[in-house]
């Protein structure tokens, strides 16, 4: 087992090597720089220009800038906005909970509706329900979500009343923030219906954000769930005369989940894509609104500490998911 | 079972009715999120918007005008000659406190000499803190014009300019030139966190920062010392919401009441709603198409003015802006003092135009290219669109445009360098001074520089020794008529063909009380109200 944990964990320093390089290199291949990018339609000078280059040590050599930057982050310095003058590291900590936040609820949404309708839709094969569960989740998978997130909004905000349009708490709240996650720090502070709010506020987009992985969750469950039924030692259990009951939950269940943790550990790279969208539309604080805002600003710093700790964060849940791969499957770890 | 319990705590709804607010609550939904809060390095509209609260200028403009008022400066007196600015400042001015800091005396002439010294002197200890680039500072040409800035007395400053500069006064009511505490600033210096004056400000505002969450919110309150009296609202909100249509969503609802850049399709459904109105205002903004006028053909008058006959401006405007716009026929907007409604437009007329270009020896017309700007920008919702109207009615008259565009940046760069013949571009006003579009966008000195504004190239002598008599006039009423000889001149000569002055439009719910359009495209809320609270 340490062997294995030992080759999963040094291929983690490759990986991180190859981000920080696309981070670093492709934004600088995109015409444009900082500066000209403020400046709008009334320019800037060219001498100007070379002057405040240098001030952000922008007019060195790429290879130089990108040595200088490497050595910088392996000492933990990740730099500061060019924008803001905010450390980037210290920006990241306190958007990154929201985005937290949101994604946990999109993946709890996904697999306690997704996880259900697989396993019933495998069990009444090509039943209506079957049908229906696989149509809606093909829907649900090809929907854009920029649409879907508007559409929800029209209809259950503005036509039913019955949810906030966006944001992440009513205005009436100010909750300082202790953790970051606006759950649990509306639970510690004392400000009454703030909780309720918050959990308002979080219903569209966790749908919205929720809606891919469910129909990825719901298909991989209902497929790995009809191989596992076919499986000999179904047959036995059934020949035992156990229960159905049993025989989903104990026998079946458990090694049709193996491949659906996969995917789950996957999702994880997808939610963080389909959060810039989501947190755009509902106007919601986190690291995608942020990265996108940097591209346009072409904020070198932010976009490329940015790319490295999502990254990490990406990283390490693919390394958990494979680690816990490797506990409940053991013929994972016997292989190699 | 353990999961779903969990799941009903987080993500179950429940509708609790919002408790009522005890004080008056305006909620702006903005569409970004500021840089900072030190207007000095700014160069948007979202920053200075969330400085505007809470700091004060030497001058202000008035609100919902480009009038001149006094502000930290009670009075004034200008020499003869025009050079010698002498301020006297107002007393009793008090500033906002905040955790890191409470201030020990009011605002006096050492804060307006930190203001000018931190953008120009490169020695001040502030000149890079946040960023060096004070754009403005060096766009209005302040290093150039300023020769001294001094303390006569506490309440006194003198500010000597090396030439005389008509616009002087209307360039300090602009954002860069916020007031900061010097005080706050040596605190802070000695500190060690100077940067802090700039994210956890202290003005002499109306309204001080409570606090800014990015990306989600910024918080302020009315400051009750203000010098002008408190504000009539106890707190203002800005929702940060990028999204127009998700803004237009939270208005409709009531969860703001003011909103910023409404998405044109959403115009109709504003109209209908009993809740809501639309102010508008001709913005104090030009779109425009440029001639290159040193390359040929573009460098004949009778080329010019042919093309300004043959493309349909109306249609152009009526098709692009979908009522988000008026059609241009001066370089200023309307809006703007010393505009020449007397000038003539330049009929469509594709006859007329054919027959100037056989006149100019263009019987069969010519190739050019049009380019085209790759971004939205708010005088020009679709240069795009524009382009390809443009091209097929200059094809009527026998001229090929072949349309090109380039990287916002890169295309900014190319035009000023002059590489087109003819190119889209437009402008916003900075201090609603004629001057800040006659002579940046289309005097001579302007298109000498490789980075000046003026991408017409246009230097032509008359119209250039209007525009810079104008400059040096102090007084108005013959400035006025220097510009709108201006104007005439610039019609005759056809540098551009102006396209249009967009509208500002503003979707405000009706218990919002005395909200007044700003030309400068600014969002203020001292002196607005809520009705009924």
């Amino acid at each position: 087992m340490l062997k294995f944990i030992l080759t999963r964990v040094s291929l983690i320093i490759p990986t991180f090597i190859g981000i920080t390089l696309l981070a670093f290199f492709l934004i600088r291949l995109v015409p444009g720089d900082p500066i000209e990018t403020l400046a709008g339609e009334r320019g800037i000078d060219p001498a100007r220009h070379e002057q405040l280059l240098k001030e952000y040590g922008l007019d060195k050599p790429v290879f130089v800038q990108y040595g200088i930057y490497l050595s910088r982050v392996l000492q933990g310095d990740l730099g500061k906005s060019m924008i803001t003058q905010e450390p980037v590291l210290n920006e990241f900590k306190a958007l990154f909970p929201a985005t937290v936040e949101l994604a946990l609820c999109a993946i709890l949404f996904a697999l306690i509706i997704g996880l259900p309708a697989g396993i019933i839709a495998a069990l009444r094969r090509n039943s209506i329900f079957d049908h229906g569960v696989m149509g809606i989740s093909l829907t649900g998978y090809s929907m854009p979500i920029f649409w879907w997130g508007l559409i929800l909004i029209l209809i259950f905000s503005v036509q039913f009343d019955l949810t906030p349009v966006s944001g992440r708490i009513d205005v009436l709240y100010y909750i300082e923030p202790t953790t970051g996650f606006l759950l649990i720090d509306t639970l510690l502070s004392d400000e009454e219906g703030a909780f309720w709010s918050a959990v308002e506020h979080l219903i569209l987009p966790t749908i919205v954000l929720g809606t891919v992985p469910l129909a990825v969750i719901a298909r991989m469950t209902r497929s790995a769930m009809l191989e596992v039924l076919g499986e000999d030692y179904i047959r036995t259990a059934k020949a035992k005369g156990l229960s159905r009951f049993r025989i989903v939950a104990l026998h079946a269940l458990r090694n049709a989940l193996i491949p659906v943790v996969t995917v789950i550990g996957l999702q994880i790279g997808v939610l963080f894509t389909g959060a810039i969208l989501t947190e755009t539309i509902f106007s919601w604080p986190g690291v995608g609104k942020w990265l996108i805002d940097a591209i346009f600003r072409r904020d070198y710093p932010v976009l490329q500490g940015g790319a490295l700790l999502l990254g990490v964060v990406v990283m390490s849940v693919n390394l958990l998911v494979d680690l816990a791969y490797g506990l409940i499957n053991p013929r994972i770890r016997h292989t190699r | 079972m353990k999961k779903s319990a969990l799941f009903a705590a987080i993500c179950v709804p429940a509708f609790l009715a919002a408790a009522p607010l005890a004080a008056k609550t305006l909620v702006y939904c903005s569409e970004g999120s500021p840089e900072n809060f030190y207007p000095g390095v700014n160069t948007t509209g979202t920053s200075f918007d969330a400085s505007e609260q809470i700091y004060n200028r030497i001058v202000e403009f008035e609100r919902g005008g480009t009038k001149v008022n006094p502000s930290l400066a009670e009075k004034w007196d200008v020499s003869d000659d025009g050079t010698v600015y002498t301020f006297h400042l107002r007393k009793g001015v008090k500033w906002h406190s905040n955790k890191n800091f409470k201030p020990t005396r009011e605002m006096n002439a050492d804060d307006i000499v930190f203001m000018f010294e931190r953008q120009w002197k490169e020695d001040n200890p502030y000149f890079k803190v946040t960023s060096p680039n004070h754009s403005y500072f060096g766009d209005m040409g302040m290093p150039a014009l300023l020769k001294s800035v001094e303390k006569v007395d506490d309440y006194t400053v003198r500010v000597t300019l090396n030439r005389p500069e008509a616009p002087f006064l209307a360039d300090l009511a602009m954002m860069w030139a916020s007031v900061q505490s010097k005080e706050y600033a040596d605190a802070m210096l000695k500190a060690g966190t100077p940067e802090k004056i700039d994210q956890d400000p202290i003005g002499t505002g109306p309204f001080y920062l409570v606090n800014y969450q990015k990306d989600a919110i910024i918080r302020y309150k009315a400051f009750p010392d203000y010098w002008a009296g408190k504000a009539k609202l106890d707190d203002l909100v800005f929702s940060i919401t990028p999204d127009a249509s998700v803004r237009w969503a939270k208005l409709q609802k009531g969860e703001c009441h003011v909103m910023p850049y409404p998405n044109p399709a959403d115009l109709e459904a504003m109209k209908k709603d009993p809740n809501v109105q639309i102010l508008e205002q001709p913005g104090l903004n030009i779109g425009y198409l440029a001639y290159q006028t040193t390359k040929k053909p573009f460098d004949d008058v009778r080329v010019r003015k042919a093309m300004n006959m043959a493309m349909n401006k109306k249609a152009i405007v009526d098709a692009v802006f979908l009522g988000s716009g008026v059609p241009a026929k001066n370089p200023i907007p309307p809006s703007m003092w010393s505009y020449n409604d007397n000038v003539k437009e330049d009929e469509y007329n594709p006859e007329a135009a054919k027959k100037l270009l056989a006149e100019a020896g263009y019987p069969n017309g010519f190739e050019t290219d049009l380019w085209a700007m790759p971004v939205q920008r708010p005088y020009n919702p679709n240069a795009r669109r524009i382009a390809e109207l443009m091209q097929a009615d200059l094809a009527k008259v026998g001229v090929k445009a072949e349309i090109k565009s380039f990287e916002w940046g890169e295309y900014r760069k190319r035009a000023q360098a002059g590489e087109h013949q003819m190119a889209q571009l437009g402008w916003t006003g900075d201090n609603g001074d004629p001057d800040n579009f006659l002579h940046t966008l289309l005097g001579c000195a302007s298109a000498e520089s490789a980075s000046g504004s003026n991408i017409a190239k246009f230097c032509y002598k008359p119209f250039d020794d209007l525009v810079n008599k104008a400059k040096v006039t102090t007084d108005q009423a013959e400035r006025t008529k220097l510009y709108e000889q201006a104007q005439v001149v610039f019609k005759e000569q056809a540098p551009w063909f102006t396209i249009a002055h967009a509208v500002q439009l503003k979707p405000v719910r009706k218990e919002v009380v005395d909200f007044k359009l700003s030309p400068f495209g600014r969002h203020t809320f001292y002196g607005v109200d809520l009705k009924g609270k």
